[in-house]
């Protein structure tokens, strides 16, 4: 029996029972956009994530109090506190591969202007830290070297807190109290939106972390320490000059362990991406368990398909088919239903992920492996679970089918 | 209508039909039906027999293996020089496709599949292109008086029409022999003698038939009657007196056809 008959039966048989393969299809179609949807979203959050961490620039470190421990992931942050001012000035002094360091403090808060109030971070950092971030300032300018030096009572809104607070007028050189301590509003930054943990990252205010330490946390000692190296390629030699450094300034033995940690873009990276690459892989096996029961539906519906039709087989069978002519053709018909559902699985899996892009503001990335999956999946489901019932109705006698009431 | 056909195309040094010691028997549980009990027999080229027999004495069996729908439990069938009983299933599909044409008292047609997709249906099994298995099957209804009717579904037609869509699939592959079991028994008599007639031009044409019936007023149609009993031969003997089916249709009181309809 030609391929192209085969279809045509099968299309038949299929819009005989327009509902019920519908509904047969629509476990496919589900599952399919299911798997689409959840690694477009997986994918999508992977590589923002990437994109946040190369966006703090491929050349930083950052150094954290406290010792490294196993698989270069921290656990309980800053236990131990051995990172002071003088050893950020000394790193700035001492290592020619760092280009820019800035200490870093924080301190949480209430920021009032006038009789509006906004809970915020305050991040104390140096007069560098826009450098090392590659983060410019929208209006208004960054604090000085001077102002570090002085403790100044001067800070820099976020783009989020700036809205917040300062609704109609221009923020710059009005006053906000942070805490008890009134601020006066030099600059403005530049807007840069979520970052991958769909932290908003102009919720900030920065003021030199001379004034974060001395008048807002009362505190002798630095959260980290961020670096730039001169460049890419200096990276790992100004990781090594700061390890040295600090180990002297510390005064290790030899062999004992770092009392801090330095932690590279690359680090970072991984760190993140494994996350998210565990939370695709998480995301796609809850949806492919729909697709497997999208399968199962269609072999259900087969088996009740052959036993509905036996006296059909019976006839075909008295007329010449082989068994082979019948198990095709439930296998087709299987297929067939499964390759609509796949298809369709497919359009409503892309545009859900638009959709969700669109309306939740998620990135989402489509990539045609996961479409080339999902549809090589829902094909081999329909020959899978549609085996079982071909194989049935091909193995039947044709007097007992013709006799099958 | 007594015109012996050309003598064989195939099978020139034997029977089309030749059978040996038949028996089938039916495991029901704890008991064994013998519904085929030694049955011996041969049909030569161009015959046109009647078995008949009460019911339950294995006809249908019979007509099955003969069909090969069925297979036996002992004997030989050889049909045009193959031993139909050493076949695989395959190859048996492809007797039933390429030699046998059954016509069943029920019809079985497929539904919701119009009279000329019916017909084609043998055809879909062998390789053959779309325009010819068309013309063959349109030449099949011609021969059966319903080349106007075949893009009717099989609910729309009489019980007549269905079973003459029926003959048609049977005759659609040129078989060696055309079988039919009880092919009049769901039709008004009227209906029976027009379906008779058209068996009779058939066989006139040269088409070997053996036929089913407890009527014996249908088996009056054919050549040769033969009566089985509890799985056994128990008269094989020529019909001296072969009626006329066209002639006798001519006698019978005309009904309308909304009458048949109803009847079917
Ligand atoms: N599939 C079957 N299973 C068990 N017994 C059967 C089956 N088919 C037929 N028989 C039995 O075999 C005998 C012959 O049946 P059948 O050939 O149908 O008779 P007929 O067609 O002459 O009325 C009967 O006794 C019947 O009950
Ligand atoms: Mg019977």
């Amino acid at each position: 029996m030609k391929t192209l008959n085969i279809l045509r039966s099968a299309f038949r048989a299929l819009r005989r029972n327009k509902m019920r393969s519908f509904l047969t299809m629509l476990g496919i179609i589900i599952g399919v956009a299911a798997v689409i949807a959840m690694l477009a979203i997986g994918q999508g959050a992977e590589y923002s994530v990437k994109q946040q961490i190369s966006a703090l620039g491929t050349n930083v470190l950052i150094i954290f109090p406290g010792s490294q421990q196993q698989g270069g992931i921290r656990v309980g942050a800053g236990s131990v506190t051995t990172l002071t001012e003088e050893d950020a000035i000394a790193i700035a002094k001492e290592c020619p591969a760092v280009a820019y360091v800035s200490p870093g403090a924080r301190s949480g808060g209430q920021a009032i202007a006038g009789n509006l109030n906004w809970g915020t971070s305050i991040e104390g950092t140096g007069a560098d830290y826009l450098e090392i971030r590659s983060w410019p300032v929208e209006y208004g300018e960054f604090y000085t070297e001077q102002d570090v030096k002085a403790a100044a009572k001067v800070c820099v809104l976020g783009a989020t807190v700036a809205e917040n607070l300062f609704p109609e007028s221009s923020p710059i050189g009005q006053t906000v109290r942070l805490r008890n301590m009134p601020a006066r509003v030099v600059g403005v930054l530049s807007k840069k939106g979520q970052n991958a943990m769909g932290m908003d990252q102009d919720d900030v205010i920065l003021a030199p972390y001379t004034t974060v330490l001395r008048r807002l946390s009362h505190s002798p000692y630095l959260r980290q320490v961020i670096v730039s190296a001169t460049s890419p390629a200096t990276i790992n030699e100004a990781q090594r000059q700061i390890t040295e450094l600090l180990r002297m300034r510390h005064k290790i033995a030899s062999y004992d362990a770092d009392d801090f940690t330095i932690r590279n873009q690359s680090d970072l990276a991984a760190t993140a991406t494994a996350t998210t690459e565990i939370l695709t892989i998480l995301l796609a096996s809850i949806a492919s368990v729909s697709l497997l029961v999208g399968g199962i539906g269609i072999m259900n519906i087969m088996l009740v398909s052959v036993t509905e039709r036996t006296r059909e087989i019976g006839i075909r069978m008295s007329v010449g088919a082989r068994g082979r002519d019948i198990l095709t053709q439930f296998l087709i018909e299987a297929l067939v239903l499964s390759l609509l559902g796949g298809l369709l699985g497919i359009a409503l899996g892309v545009g859900g992920s638009l959709a969700i892009s669109g309306f939740a503001k998620w990135p989402t990335i489509i990539t045609a492996f996961s479409i080339i999956l999902s549809f090589g999946f829902s094909i081999a489901i329909g020959i899978f679970f549609g085996f079982y019932p071909a194989r049935k109705a091909a193995m039947l006698n044709p007097i007992d089918a013709l006799r099958y009431e | 209508m007594t015109t012996r056909p050309p003598e064989g195309q195939a099978g020139r040094n034997g029977a089309l039909i030749r059978i040996e010691h038949l028996a089938k028997t039916y495991a029901l549980g704890e008991v064994d039906v013998h519904a085929l009990r030694g049955v011996s027999l041969e049909v030569e080229r161009g015959e046109f027999v009647a078995i008949m027999g009460a019911s339950g004495s294995g006809k249908s069996t019979f007509m099955n293996i003969i069909g090969c729908l069925d297979t036996p439990t002992k004997g030989d069938y050889v049909l045009e020089d193959i031993d139909v009983s050493k076949l695989t299933r395959d190859e048996l599909a492809i007797i039933r496709n390429q030699k046998i044409g059954f016509v069943f008292q029920g019809f079985n047609l497929l539904s919701r599949t119009s009279a000329l997709e019916n017909v084609e249906l043998p055809l879909l099994y062998c390789a053959m292109s779309n325009k010819d298995r068309h013309d063959r099957a349109v030449a099949a209804l011609q021969r059966v008086g319903l080349a106007d009717r075949m893009h009717h579904f099989p609910n729309q037609l009489s019980g007549g029409q269905q079973q003459r869509v029926a003959i048609a699939r049977a005759l659609v592959n040129d078989p060696s022999i055309v079988l039919a079991d009880e092919p009049t028994g769901n039709l008004d008599s009227r209906t029976s003698v027009e379906v008779m007639g058209i068996l009779q031009e058939l066989n006139a044409n040269g088409i070997t038939i053996i036929m089913v019936t407890h009527e014996p007023d249908i088996a009056q149609f054919t050549k040769r009657q033969i009566v089985f009993r509890d799985g056994k031969v128990r008269s094989d003997k020529l019909n001296p007196a072969q009626r006329n089916a066209a002639e006798v249709l001519k006698e019978m009181p005309m009904v309308d056809d909304d009458e048949e309809e109803a009847a079917a």
